[in-house]
C-alpha cells in the first residue's frame, strides 16, 4: 500500500486533474481504502469550490469610482505639468 | 475564459495603441476588466483594505505611465498584474509595522510550512451554494486567508480564486512553474486546515448516536 504522505503529497495535482494516469491509479485506489486521505481530498475539494465563488470577497463599495477618479485627476495634473 | 472575457482581452492591443497615441481616456477601459484582481492581489500582501485601494491606485498610475515599457501587449493582464503585485509590496515595507517583521521572519514562516502536514482530518458536512450568503462564513474564509505566509496567499487568491492558470500565475508572481505548484499545494492544505473547525461535520456523540438507532427510544418518544 502507498504511504498516505506520497498521495497528499500529490493531491493537489490530482484535484487539477494534472497527475499522470499512474499516479491516478494509484490515488484512486488508496483513497478506496483510507478514511483520513478521502476526508482530505473530498474537503480539499469542497474548500476549493467555496473559496473560488466571487461572493467569497467583496470589493468595498466605491472602490471602482475612486480609482477612476484618482487616475482621472493623476493624469490630468502630470499632463499640465 | 467567458465569451465578454475574451472579447475584452482581445481589445487590448488595440486600447494600448490608442493610449500610447495620446487618446488617455481609453484607459479606463482597459483596466476595468483587472480592478477586482488588482484589489485582490494587493489585499493578498498587505491584509487591509485601505491600504489595498491606495497601493492599487498607485499601481494602476504607473501602469499608465510605464504603458511605453510593455513590449508585448498581449501580455498586458500579466505585466500589470505584477505591476501591482510590486506597489503593493512596496507599500508593505513602507508601511510602519512592517519595520517589526522582517523578510528574514517571511522566510522563517516559509521554512516551518516547509513541511507541513494536514492534522484535520474530519470529514466535512455538505456545503450548499447559500452558504456564502452568510456572512461570518465569509468572514472565517478571509481570516484563514489572511493566517497563511504572504507567499502562499498571493498563490491561493491568483490560481484559487482569481483561476489564473499556474503559467499565467507564475508570470504575476516572477517565479517558475515548478515553484508555483509546490506553494499552492501547500497554500491549499493550509487553507483546507484553517477551515476544517467551521466546516466539519459536527461529532456525534456514541449517546447520541444510539438513540438514533433504537428503535425502543423512538417509540418511548
Amino acid at each position: 500500500m502507498v504511504r498516505c504522505k506520497t498521495i497528499i503529497a500529490h493531491l493537489s495535482e490530482y484535484v487539477d486533474g494534472e497527475a499522470t494516469p499512474e499516479m491516478c491509479h494509484m490515488i484512486e485506489k488508496h483513497l478506496r481504502g483510507c478514511h483520513r486521505c478521502t476526508a482530505v481530498y473530498d474537503s480539499t475539494r469542497k474548500m476549493l469550490v467555496i473559496t473560488g465563488d466571487e461572493r467569497v470577497f467583496e470589493i468595498p463599495s466605491g472602490y471602482s469610482a475612486r480609482l477612476h477618479r484618482f487616475l482621472d485627476k493623476a493624469i490630468l495634473e502630470g499632463s499640465a505639468s | 475564459m467567458n465569451d465578454q472575457a475574451l472579447m475584452e482581452k482581445s481589445r487590448e492591443p488595440f486600447l494600448i495603441q490608442r493610449i500610447r497615441a495620446g487618446e488617455r481616456s481609453h484607459f479606463h477601459e482597459l483596466i476595468r476588466p483587472y480592478e477586482r484582481r488588482a484589489f485582490l492581489i494587493a489585499y493578498s500582501v498587505l491584509r487591509n483594505q485601505a491600504d489595498a485601494e491606495d497601493a492599487v491606485q498607485q499601481a494602476m498610475l504607473k501602469i499608465f505611465l510605464h504603458l511605453e515599457q510593455l513590449a508585448e501587449a498581449d501580455k498586458f493582464a500579466q505585466w500589470a498584474m505584477r505591476v501591482v503585485e510590486n506597489e503593493a509590496k512596496m507599500y508593505k515595507r513602507k508601511r510602519h509595522q512592517h519595520l517589526y517583521q522582517s523578510v528574514d521572519e517571511e522566510q522563517e514562516k516559509e521554512g516551518q510550512t516547509k513541511h507541513f502536514r494536514p492534522k484535520q482530518f474530519a470529514d466535512w458536512r455538505d456545503l450548499p451554494n447559500e452558504i456564502l450568503e452568510q456572512q461570518e462564513v465569509r468572514a472565517a474564509i478571509i481570516e484563514s486567508l489572511a493566517s497563511l505566509p504572504e507567499i502562499y496567499r498571493e498563490i491561493f487568491v491568483l490560481r484559487d480564486m482569481e483561476h489564473l492558470n499556474i503559467a499565467e500565475t507564475a508570470e504575476v508572481l516572477g517565479i517558475s512553474v515548478p515553484m508555483v505548484k509546490t506553494r499552492l499545494h501547500r497554500a491549499r492544505l493550509m487553507m483546507r486546515e484553517a477551515l476544517s473547525p467551521i466546516f466539519a461535520k459536527p461529532k456525534v456523540s456514541i449517546w447520541e448516536r444510539w438513540k438514533g438507532v433504537n428503535p425502543w427510544f423512538a417509540a418511548k418518544r
